[in-house]
């Protein structure tokens, strides 16, 4: 008995002096995007391993939960920073306020390409366009003047230079930030490149509702929702040989074995192309600071000015040879973080 | 006689056939030919479950052993004091250190090899180039043999992960590079060897994925693992000790009854968000410690050991009560000395159970921050190993499995072996305390 009362007394000293422990975090502490997951954990290491700073904890959920957590409200038990591969958005912004994190320092990291990948050995998808896109997987679409349920089933019958393989996609689920570059530069561009936007808008829609029906996805199974990591997307297509996925650039680069890329609008995907601005599908990719923890938690402005220092977010940087597109406008972020600029000084 | 007959045409003995017992009669054929039905359903059944638990050892080993051996690059390197110091001057002090190693790699191999090319090849080993160095300050200006992994892409060439066909559309390794750590092999450069790192490492990124190790989580989960152990064990015998011998039977004693059977059913996810709502929020613990992770797991196993402790004390049969009671010992010493001890098998089976459900949960520490990229040291100490950020097993193989690079894979799988081995020895002990402690009667 002796024994297992002083177990429980230790125990109990252990919760009691965590307690005072709690009131001196001196981690950073970041979470949000699945895409800037992999970047933000080599900084976070390299971080650790160049500064006296210790190591920040990066966590991954995708870049809605990041930044609900980030809304969370200002201490000690709420995350410091929030990764997102989209822009925040206002009712974000605004929810944030109504928390008490009304100061956001926004900072862009650099470009990522989203990629359209399928297997290796599977039929020959080498060039899609976005109305190929839009043709097979969208809910709806303009057939000789009417409005009818999405009648393709191969991509032949999109597009007669595709192969004649049964359309099956997968795509990345309405959690992810991805979600919304994909529908908008792929679904949204074919939508109005095949003319199906002005057939909804002449069937009596006004641009909203066009547009809505643009980006409105097949629910018969053609089209499958991706809510985990590119892993998931990368099995689905192993198990697949007609299924063509959606994956960020560095994910594909990582994974030439398996994978093979198409072009998009005749372009191919690489750091020089999305760096020009060529390849239509890519997008910016952020981070964002809560400003009343700087100077309280340690490190968190110099985490931010490590990861955007030239030797690190610049050409030739650590970032760069994983797959990020460096910001031509470096040198404006740094000068953002240094000088704390919030989102509503801008 | 006539109500034991079940056929009513059968009128008395007289109707009664003649049989031998030397002869088999068709009813006993038929009543043997199912017994030997069922028993080779048992062995089919049993044949099953084997070969799906062949298949899964199986797969388990053939995905996860090439984890357990690393492939090396030798080097000898000599850094001047003058070096040292403009690398400690620098933001990106690994990076300077990395680019002393290539330059002295290329040079040695030869006039015509790119540098970027020997880059690709060695990965990132500059952090511990610099820790070396940090330490061993003495260590500058002499000639110091390093023998350091390769970067994922030639480790996974060497293993047979990766092919010269996959790498030709790759910017990571070309197939000339291919070529060159040919020739390292050959030359006896590249080499292969267990990878002890990957026991005793922690955490790394994509950037130097090489470097990756199951150690720092091993840590954390048993930190995690301690904290339950103490603190549900003796809170779950208590519990049930009271509940079982002790409470009244009436509406109230039911209802924590129902609600404790009721809790061992709740998802693990709940116990998440409840710690985080109430560890972190409310007490205002840590994020990512392996005590909040303990303090959650030891809610989710409490039931577990109470049901377990409830029902080892059930089995002890009541003349031993009785005993004890009439030879004049209290309730309490008839609990302690006789029920008790003859109820610790049952009990020690009940808490490894909980404890092995505990060890490989990953949903709850979703929620309070122990999945993601955490754990980049080793605790110092016990209050550190409690208090500072942390993963757990398989958190840490969660992870590593929706990692790009395919040496996660690997990886991933290597940490499961760990973890089925960590799993295995706890069930030793429990069985060893077991015997120790069974008594017959």
């Amino acid at each position: 008995m002796n024994v297992k009362l002083t177990a429980s007394a230790l125990a109990i000293a252990a919760v009691s002096a965590s307690g005072a422990y709690a009131q001196d975090r001196d981690n950073v502490q970041i979470a949000g995007s699945s895409t800037v997951l992999p970047y933000a954990s080599i900084v976070a290491e390299l971080f650790g391993e160049n500064t006296d700073f210790p190591t920040p904890v990066v966590e991954s959920g995708g870049s809605s939960t990041g930044l609900a957590r980030f809304c969370e409200g200002v201490g000690e038990g709420t995350i410091d920073i929030a990764n997102a591969s989209r822009p925040i958005r206002d009712s974000e912004v605004e929810t944030c306020a109504n928390n008490g994190v009304d100061e956001i320092i926004e900072v862009r990291i650099g470009y990522d390409g989203i990629v359209f990948a399928s297997q290796i050995d599977g039929p020959e998808f080498t060039a899609f366009e976005p109305s190929d896109w839009f043709q097979a997987i969208a809910a709806e679409l303009p057939v000789d003047g009417e409005i009818v349920e999405n009648p393709n089933t191969t991509w032949a019958d999109v597009n007669g230079d595709l192969p004649d393989a049964e359309i099956l996609t997968f795509i990345p689920g309405t959690r992810h930030g991805t979600r919304e570059v994909f529908e908008e530069n792929v679904l949204l561009q074919g939508c109005e490149d095949s003319g199906a936007m002005e057939a909804f808008v002449e069937s009596g829609m006004d641009e909203d509702a066009a547009e809505e029906a643009c980006m409105t996805v097949r629910t018969d199974g053609v089209s499958v929702d991706i809510d985990g990591d590119y892993t998931e997307t990368l099995a689905r297509i192993q198990s697949n040989p007609n299924g063509v996925g959606v994956f960020g650039l560095a994910f594909y680069e990582n994974n030439t074995d398996s994978l093979k890329v198409a072009t998009m609008g005749g372009v191919a995907p690489s750091t020089e192309t999305i760096a020009s601005g060529e390849y239509p599908v890519s997008r910016p990719l952020f981070f964002y600071i809560k400003k009343a923890h700087i100077g309280v938690i340690p490190g968190v402005k110099e985490y931010a000015q490590f990861f955007m220092a030239d030797e690190i977010a610049g050409p030739g940087g650590p970032l760069a040879n994983y797959g990020l597109v460096p910001d031509p406008e470096l040198a404006d972020t740094q000068s953002l973080i240094e000088n704390e600029t919030t989102m509503s000084e801008m | 006689m006539t109500d034991a007959t079940n056929n009513p045409g059968a009128s008395g003995p007289t109707a009664r056939k003649h049989t031998s017992l030397l002869t088999i009669d068709v009813n006993t054929r038929k009543r043997n030919r199912a017994e030997a039905r069922f028993r080779s359903y048992g062995i089919a059944a049993i044949a099953i479950g084997l070969s799906f638990l062949v298949m899964l050892v199986w797969s388990i080993l053939s995905s996860g052993l090439p984890a357990f051996t690393r492939t090396v690059v030798e080097i000898e390197l000599t850094v001047t004091q003058e070096e040292y110091a403009a690398a400690e001057d620098q933001l990106f002090k690994t990076r300077a250190y990395q680019d002393l190693l290539v330059g002295s790699l290329a040079a040695e191999l030869g006039e015509d090899v790119d540098p970027e090319s020997v880059e690709r090849i060695i990965g990132s080993p500059g952090a511990m180039l610099r820790n070396y160095y940090t330490a061993n300050e003495d260590q500058l200006g002499e000639a110091v043999t390093f023998k350091l992994p390769t970067s994922s892409r030639t480790d996974g060439y060497f293993k047979g992960r990766i092919t010269r066909e996959g790498q030709e559309r790759s910017t990571f390794l070309t197939p000339e590079d291919l070529d060159l750590a040919d020739e390292m092999k050959e030359n006896g450069i590249i080499t292969s060897e267990f990878n002890w790192q990957f026991l005793t490492g922690t955490e790394a990124s994509d950037d130097n994925p090489v470097a990756a190790g199951i150690g720092a989580s091993v840590v954390g989960s048993f930190y995690m693992m301690a904290v339950v152990l103490i603190l549900s064990l003796p809170i779950g015998v208590a519990a049930s000790i009271y509940l079982e011998e002790f409470a009244p039977k009436n509406r109230f004693t039911d209802i924590i009854e129902v609600n404790i059977s009721n809790l061992a059913a709740v998802p693990s996810i709940v116990f998440g968000i409840l710690g985080l709502a109430f560890f972190i929020q409310f007490a205002g613990l840590p994020r990512s410690a392996p005590l909040v992770g303990g303090l959650v797991l030891t809610l989710m196993t409490l039931p577990t050991i109470i049901i377990s402790t409830r029902a080892a004390l059930r089995a002890v049969p009541p003349s031993i009560r009785a005993a004890a009671l009439g030879v004049g010992a209290s309730k309490m010493q008839s609990v302690f000395h006789h029920v008790l001890p003859l109820a610790m098998p049952g009990i020690l089976t009940g808490t490894i159970i909980g404890l092995a459900q505990a060890l490989g949960e990953t949903a709850p520490l979703l929620l309070i921050g122990m999945v993601g990229f955490v754990a980049l040291k080793y605790p110092d100490g016990v209050a550190e190993g409690l208090l500072d950020s942390n993963s757990a097993m398989p958190a840490q193989i969660y992870t590593w499995a929706s990692r790009a690079d395919q040496i996660f894979y690997e990886k991933a799988w290597g940490g499961i072996i760990v973890l089925l081995v960590f799993l295995l020895t706890m069930n030793i002990v429990a069985i060893v305390l077991r015997r120790r402690f069974e008594r017959r009667w």
